[in-house]
């Protein structure tokens, strides 16, 4: 007799796995876990602590706030960050004082560890929601992340 | 053979009053072909298409939903990529063989489909031993895939086909002697009889509980035919990577991978006309328009083909050792107590007649 | 003399197959060398080195900030644990004294991760056994996990959300009442993956009785984590050597005997709940505080070496490091829990069918970016 309530017994798991199934089947039309990506573009929103490449902000004065101390370059595991800079004389002072010609990001080799943000004393670079980081030719994912012909903004200090 | 198809006779006697009988008869033949060819890949298309939509129900998805509306075209686009493609082999592979296999699956499988009794009048070939023909071909198909698996000189391959033919030689018994089962009430192999039987009723309700016992055992072992999860050891993906099948590729692989879905479609349509009356309509509700038999039964047999694809969706896969278990072990014995079971009810004469 | 001759011809030969580097049961670039009769398994020798990257050299040069986020790279299904205890380790050779609060959202987030996890993991696991569906109702439920993680670290799977010291920043605000949905979601859907797999016959079948391993050769192979625990071996290192908030709740070690691959996976499904209970204890009192302690922008380790072991995903992570004083380690090792539990796959699997190794294969969720660190 086990034999067959054995078999009922296996039927009976066999249909329980298919009321599971079933169940979603039914319910497929809201049920859609995937997002259909490309055409949601306008509507998709990543959170805000996203990391998606780094960006340094320019105000409407195209200033930013880095001062070139080099720690995010120091930071990065990767040596993902070069910066190229010089030394000017301060206007305001009349000191010379170190200043980026260059902030270079190699996106390419950049892991989003998040340490150049963390190590960056005056919130010069920060993370930007960007994740269609797709190009033709890895030389693009180089990047110079001051804006040409920008400053950085008066009274910034590291 | 002959054709009862209104519309086809019409055409019939037309072809034979303008040419002489021989010549008409073979562009007859031809003419039928085509249209089975025709029917063969618009099936096995959208069968992709159906299998991968319900899938991605199943599984929280969408499904291809870009080629055309509703994605009605994507199987097409695939198709057309697949004849493109380069089609490459192993260097060792014995060369004649493994260009033979893909044939022997696609051909039985197409031989298999012009039997059904789509409608009254729409059967290409309604010879007396139906379902013994169908049994007979359907077994011919593992011969491609032993072939395939054998000669393409890949070990996962070569594994993939073993397992096939023990699951088919095993499985075989069962659909065999489900059918037979039924055939005890039908009194003949000839699919027409079978259908015409059924106008006291289907035979699932005519035989009422060996019936069902019949068509669960034929459901299981025709699925295990197909090579269909759970009983997909013979490409079971996570072991063999593509089984029998590694080797191939373009067009070859897509012989492989249509016969694949004509076969369930086959299993799913012997199940409907022996079963659940083919293209009869429940309770004779649309018997005065004959044309709605093709309706019937491929919504019959589509929804048997949905019960292959839920399994599919939601079992994981046996083991080959228990596969040979489930057969030998519960399957046929409990086929053959259910064919004495089925003699003895209508030696009594308790099966149940409209 | 004529039997032996047909005894000779009909002789089985044994062959090899190459399982791997790319195969879909491998999970990653793991190799595989069968020696097969037929169906059945008579050796299994894993061939390693298809995805080494050279992590603890890399150690070597990096600082111990940076050395952080590399661990995200080794298990990547149990990073935050992985970065957990790189931090730990720092921070006990620094001597730190890390607020509760640290502590508290670290036990959170490394129990999200375990469910998480487990998660993939079973969803894989049903792939592997050939039920494909059971895969996006695991990613389904991962989903939600990674999703708190994206909205409080920034990144769903390489999160790098530990600093030696504490965390990099805050939770969001909305981490508490998202996680608190997520474990009235989850608890609604983890019944459902018993009725659809770990009740089916077909897969109970596939699962009882195969790739057992007895105590005693899971305490030899140095089999951790779920592993181990499967097999009748307390070995939770949350139990035996608490770390972080773990001392201050109260919680089962999952554990069965059988040894088979239904006991691994009934552990795993069983942690699965713990994980639940656990961050049901800490999620309404998560104390307030510091998010951090300072450190020197350098971190220097005094001179000696340091060892600290914490329960990841998949078992034991030791992290050892050998200071000489510098910035930098002089050497860092990892003692992953993959590497030992691969060792053990060829002792369970011999004697089975190629379809038992891949159901105990799967239960012992390896990840292979950690075993070949």
């Amino acid at each position: 007799m086990s034999y067959v309530s054995e078999i009922f017994k296996g039927l009976n798991t066999l249909l329980t796995g298919m009321k599971v199934t079933g169940n979603y089947f039914l319910h497929a039309r809201k049920g859609a876990i995937t997002q259909q990506y490309p055409d949601n573009r306008d509507t998709l929103k990543m959170f805000e602590r996203f990391r998606g490449e780094v960006v340094m902000p320019h105000d409407e004065n195209n200033e930013h706030q880095c001062t070139g101390c080099q720690k995010c370059e120091l930071a990065c595991p990767n040596g993902s960050i070069e910066i190229i800079w010089d030394r000017g004389i301060d206007e305001a002072t009349g000191k010379k004082k170190k200043k980026i010609d260059r902030h270079i990001y190699h996106l390419g080799m950049c892991t989003m560890c998040g340490l150049c943000i963390e190590a960056c004393p005056t919130d010069a670079i920060v993370w930007a929601p960007n994740f269609e980081n797709s190009v033709f030719d890895r030389t693009q994912l180089t990047k110079v992340l001051n804006q040409p012909g920008s400053k950085v903004k008066a009274g910034i200090e590291d | 053979m002959f054709l009862k198809f209104s519309i086809t006779k019409t055409i019939h006697d037309w072809l034979f009053e303008l040419m002489p009988a021989g010549v008409a008869g073979v562009v007859e033949m031809i003419l039928i072909a085509v249209v089975y060819l025709l029917i063969f890949a618009v099936a096995g298309l959208y069968l992709v298409l159906l299998e991968r939509r319900v899938a991605a129900w199943f599984q929280l998805r969408l499904g291809p939903n870009r080629v055309g509306y509703q994605g009605l075209l994507q199987t097409m686009a695939d198709a057309l990529k697949l004849v493109s493609k380069e089609l490459t082999g192993t260097e060792k592979a014995d060369k004649f063989l493994y260009n033979l296999a893909p044939y022997f699956v696609i051909v039985t499988s197409l031989m298999a489909l012009s039997v059904f009794p789509f409608s009254e009048e729409f059967q290409a070939f309604d010879i007396n031993i139906g379902i013994f023909f169908l049994t007979a071909i359907s077994s011919i198909g593992v011969i491609g895939i032993l072939l395939g698996g054998w000669s393409s000189n890949n070990k996962f391959a070569l594994i993939g086909a073993m397992r096939s033919g023990v699951q088919t030689i095993s499985y075989e018994l069962s659909v065999g002697l489900s059918l037979l089962t039924m055939v005890l009430l039908t009194e003949s192999l000839q699919l027409s009889e079978i259908v015409a039987v059924q106008k006291n009723g289907w035979l699932i309700v005519q035989g009422h509980i060996p019936a069902v016992i019949a068509f669960v055992i034929f459901m299981i072992a025709g699925t295990a035919e197909t090579n269909r999860a759970p009983f997909d050891l013979v490409e079971a993906e996570s072991e063999l990577g593509a089984g029998f099948h590694t080797e191939y590729s373009g067009m070859k692989f897509a012989y492989f991978f249509l016969a694949e879905f004509i076969n369930m479609f086959i299993i799913a349509a012997i199940g409907t006309t022996v079963f659940f009356g083919a293209w009869l309509s429940p309770f004779g509700i649309t018997d005065s328009i004959p044309w709605l038999g093709v309706f019937w039964f491929l919504g019959k047999t589509l929804l048997l083909v949905f019960l292959m694809m839920w399994f599919r969706w939601t079992f994981p896969r046996l083991r080959v050792d228990q596969l040979l278990r489930l057969e030998w072990k519960y399957l046929l014995p409990i086929n053959l107590f259910n064919l004495v079971f089925m003699a003895g009810l209508i030696w009594l004469g308790l099966t149940i007649k409209f | 003399m004529e039997k032996t001759l047909l005894y000779e011809e009909l002789k089985s030969q044994e062959y090899f197959i190459n399982m791997g580097p790319q195969h879909p049961a491998t999970h990653g670039v793991l190799r595989l060398l069968l020696t097969v009769d037929g169906e059945i398994i008579k050796k299994v020798e894993p061939d390693l080195g298809y995805i080494h990257r050279s992590i603890e050299k890399m150690c070597e040069r990096d600082s111990y900030q940076q050395i952080v986020h590399l661990t995200d790279r080794m298990d990547y299904l149990s990073s935050h644990i992985n970065n957990e205890a790189v931090c730990l380790t720092v921070e006990n050779a620094l001597q730190l004294d890390i607020p509760d609060r640290v502590k508290v959202i670290r036990t959170i987030i490394g129990e999200l991760t375990r469910i998480a996890s487990h998660c993939l993991w079973w969803g894989v696991i049903g792939m592997d056994l050939g039920a494909l569906s059971t895969y996006f109702y695991g990613f389904r439920d991962r989903e939600m996990i990674n999703d708190i993680f994206e909205e409080t670290c920034g990144a769903r799977l390489t999160m790098n959300y530990n600093i030696p010291g504490g965390l990099m920043f805050d939770i969001h605000p909305n981490f508490v009442k998202r996680t608190k949905e997520f474990i009235t979601h989850f608890r609604n859907k983890l019944p459902e993956y018993d009725r659809l797999l770990t009740g089916n016959i077909i897969f109970q079948n596939r699962m009882k009785g195969v790739g057992i391993l007895s105590r005693e050769d899971a305490i030899s192979f140095g089999a951790s984590g779920p592993v181990g625990r499967g097999s009748g071996y307390s070995c939770d290192v949350r139990k035996h050597h608490p770390y972080s908030a773990y001392d201050k709740i109260s919680f089962k070690e999952a554990l069965q005997t059988e040894g088979d691959s239904f006991a691994r996976y009934r552990v795993r499904i069983d942690e699965m709940w713990e994980s639940m209970n656990i961050i049901e204890q800490l999620i309404d009192n998560i104390p307030e505080g510091d998010y951090k302690v300072a450190t020197n922008a350098v971190i220097k380790l005094p001179k000696g070496e340091f060892y600290q072991k914490v329960e990841t995903a998949r078992g034991e992570l030791g992290v050892y490091i050998i200071s000489t004083g510098t910035k930098n380690p002089y050497r860092m090792k990892f003692r992953s829990p993959g590497f030992s539990n691969l060792s053990l796959l060829n002792h369970i699997a011999v004697g089975g069918k190629i379809g038992d190794l891949v159901a105990s294969m799967a239960t012992l969720d390896l990840v292979i970016p950690d075993i070949d660190r």
